[in-house]
């Protein structure tokens, strides 16, 4: 004991709730890199997978990451969100995989009704392709259990059959932090550091660490049509219909996904601090203003999650 | 460490986060009142209350109901049940919080145990016209098994007995007389309405005799147990070992699980015993001086010893067991009923060995935790002391002293199901 300790209090530095958040996913990103043989982190460019990168760095720096990072490609998307991936990519310095929905069309097995359907239900098949093409037993994601109610219940460590799928009756329960990991060959987890954040603290976090975005993450002018409530951004993919007539608005997107179904949010928060805010005063749900594939049914999620999605 | 009685947090307003478990059935109106904190501290949003009035609607409910907000699967909202632990969350400028909402029907000793594990804190429902029923006494019981510290019983539906001080008191004088033995750090009794909001959030209008804190005012000021922990001797299992390049030193990595450690202080390895000092420490990354329960470090020794993940740093004046045998208390959570004489493999901290189940010593009765004969198979939900022998020394405290190192799992390793939570005694 250091002589210091034996005769002073120790006073230790305030622990805030992102620091309780941070330490509890770099404790969960050393598990994966101690427990499994192969893993790999699920990058796409979005805000939450952004969050991830900086908590590896922080788990695992000065050292390099134990996994390679992953995009599953959906061929759709904001020319910005790819560009700020593959920057930060080389930034860090790691191997970064890219696989696309485009090949699983090519060897038919995605088949779309039509080019510009949302291929984002499709990423499943794709990303079960690339975990089986190079074995995977873990795959990382930024997953929140407060972006929907059938993610409400799933466990830090998910466990995936051999044919990808999330069965909700038979999770293995999850006990103080002893986290289990095991597979057989051809199985694999999901393991979401962030489960416990909710998008306001992501945003907090990212002013904190001024982590860096896509642009379109802050307000910026776009062509959109008003459809169904939400607001339709205008692109190739997402011509605007007979009848809508194309506005240009400030807006932000809140989630950043296939173009085809991610929608922006008006607003002039062109800050973290002004996002911050603005999330504090939100009166929708990430997913609820942004997501048109969200809005089918009360159980989509839970559905395209049984099916393998993230 | 240990030994100082005096651990300081610098003080701010932010004071991180405090987990709880609510339990009750649903008669005693639970979902109503996680319903409640998370509305009246607004962390609902216009699209999950549309929803909720479509469903309220759907189902026949003319007011908004809610309860409907923590339904979770489609099985569960099918057959009006939950099934499984959910988790919410919601905060105020003091502290965030996260519920672990463990159902109260089938499975529930599981549920419990599964929330009771990471909890701080238990917020149990009585509905005040029934009083003491046997379900909160399970949960009461359950909740100082798994070694929650902190105890907070809302005696809920005041508003159907008239706010009466009167019932109040019974009611409260029945719950603290039969949880005084249970020794709580904290055990409170608060009356209110969660469908009014009374004594939630809100204190309401109706409540002017009680003069104690609100539901969310009690949470905003309890001791998490990370906090708590710090005043524990250290115990800080490696979880991986960094060596980024040949010619650097390696550093350790992992979390405090707790106690206290700062530079310059020694340090004891198991296994092996040796001892050390503690030459460079980082915090989530950064250089500091000391560390306390709860933060992910890096440590870096003063010798060159050979550390590997599932070794344990321990303060050397407080050191854990070295245990081949265990003798503990299992709550059985597979559906394969547990096999007399059977290999698991025992998950404890960052180490695994393996682990024979010897004897099932004694049943403990889930209504009252009293010690029974062991017969009959061991199935799900059940309570059971054992003795367990361990192919290679496992460094334990009781779980009562140290939750993180006097807690284990078992794995069955053909199916590689978590099939038990273990406590050593």
């Amino acid at each position: 004991m250091s002589a210091v300790l034996a005769e002073r209090r120790v006073v230790l530095p305030a622990r805030s709730h992102l620091d309780w958040l941070e330490s509890e996913a770099i404790y969960i990103l050393r598990e994966v890199a101690g427990q499994c043989q192969n893993p790999v982190l699920l990058f796409s460019g979005g805000k939450d997978s952004a969050v991830l990168l900086r908590l590896a760095e922080k788990a695992f720096r000065p050292g390099g990451f134990p996994f390679p990072l992953m995009h599953i490609d959906t061929g759709h998307n904001f020319p910005e969100v790819i560009a700020f991936r593959n920057r930060r990519a080389a930034e860090l310095g790691e191997r970064l995989i890219v696989r696309s929905v485009e090949d699983s069309i090519k060897r038919g097995s995605v088949r779309l009704r039509s080019e510009t359907d949302s291929r984002n239900a499709a990423q499943s098949v794709t990303l079960l392709e690339a975990i089986g093409e190079f074995g995977f037993d873990a795959a990382i994601g930024g997953a929140r259990r407060d972006e929907e109610k059938a993610r409400a219940k799933e466990r830090l460590f998910s466990f995936r059959d051999e044919f990808g799928q999330w069965d909700p009756r038979s999770q293995r329960p999850e006990l103080w932090n002893l986290y289990n990991a095991r597979v057989h060959a051809g199985e694999h987890v999901r393991v979401f550091p962030i489960s416990n954040w909710t998008e306001l603290d992501v945003w907090q976090y990212i002013g904190r660490e001024t982590i860096d975005l896509p642009p379109i993450y802050y307000a910026h002018r776009r062509p959109v049509v008003r459809r169904r409530g939400l607001l339709v951004p205008v692109t190739p993919l997402t011509p605007p219909r007979a009848g809508e007539t194309v506005e240009e608005l400030s807006v932000r997107f809140r989630t950043v996904g296939d173009v085809s179904c991610t929608c922006p949010v008006a607003s002039s928060a062109a800050s973290v601090e002004q996002i911050v805010a603005e999330t504090i005063d939100a009166t929708l749900t990430e997913r609820g203003a942004t997501r048109m594939d969200d809005q089918t049914s009360e159980a989509s999620m839970e559905r395209r999650k049984r099916e393998g999605y993230f | 460490m240990s030994l100082l009685g005096e651990i300081e947090r610098s003080q701010v307003v932010d004071r991180g986060v405090l987990r709880f478990v609510t339990a009750g059935s649903v008669d005693d109106g639970k979902s109503t009142l996680i319903g409640r904190l998370l509305y009246d501290s607004r962390a609902i949003q216009q699209d999950q209350l549309a929803a909720l009035e479509r469903a309220s609607v759907r189902r026949g409910i003319g007011e908004i109901d809610l309860s409907l907000l923590t339904d979770g699967l489609e099985a569960e909202r099918e057959q009006g049940i939950t099934i499984d632990v959910a988790y919410r969350y919601f905060a105020t400028p003091r502290r965030k919080f996260i519920i672990a909402d463990a159902p109260g029907h089938e499975q529930y000793t599981r549920n419990m145990a599964t929330g009771a594990s990471t909890a701080d804190a238990a917020v149990l429902l009585v509905d005040v016209r029934k009083r003491l029923v046997e379900q909160t006494r399970r949960h009461l019981l359950l909740a100082r098994l798994l070694g929650v510290r902190h105890a907070i019983v809302f005696a809920n539906k005041m508003d159907l007995v008239g706010y009466s001080q009167a019932i109040f008191e019974a009611v409260r004088d029945e719950i603290v007389a039969f949880a005084a033995p249970l020794a709580f750090a904290t055990f409170d009794v608060l009356p209110g309405s969660a469908l009014r909001g009374d004594m939630v959030v809100e204190r309401g209008a109706h409540l002017g005799w009680f003069d104690g804190p609100t539901l969310l005012e009690r949470l905003e000021s309890l001791d998490s147990s990370a906090e708590e922990a710090a005043s524990a001797p250290l115990r800080f299992p490696v979880q991986l070992v960094s060596r980024p390049q040949a010619a650097t030193a390696r550093s350790y990595l992992g979390r405090i699980e707790s106690g206290v450690i700062a530079r310059g202080d020694e340090v004891q390895v198991f296994p092996g015993g040796r001892r050390t000092r503690v030459r460079a420490l980082a915090v989530q990354g950064a250089p500091r001086e000391v560390a306390a329960a709860g933060d992910s470090v890096s440590v870096a020794l003063a010798d060159d010893i050979d550390i590997a993940r599932g070794d344990l740093i321990v303060d050397p004046q407080i050191a854990p067991r070295e245990a081949r045998a265990l003798e503990a208390t299992l709550v059985w959570l597979d559906m394969e009923p547990l096999r007399p004489g059977g290999r698991y493999l025992v998950q404890h901290a960052t180490r695994r060995t393996l682990g024979r189940i010897r004897t099932v010593t004694s049943r403990r009765d889930v209504h009252t935790l009293g010690e029974c004969p062991a017969e009959g198979a061991v199935a799900a939900n059940d309570i059971v002391r054992v003795q367990l022998a361990l192919q290679a020394p496992l460094y334990v405290d009781r779980y009562e002293a140290v939750r993180a190192t006097g807690a284990f799992i078992l794995i069955d390793e053909a199916t590689n199901r978590t099939v038990a939570a273990g406590m050593v005694q």
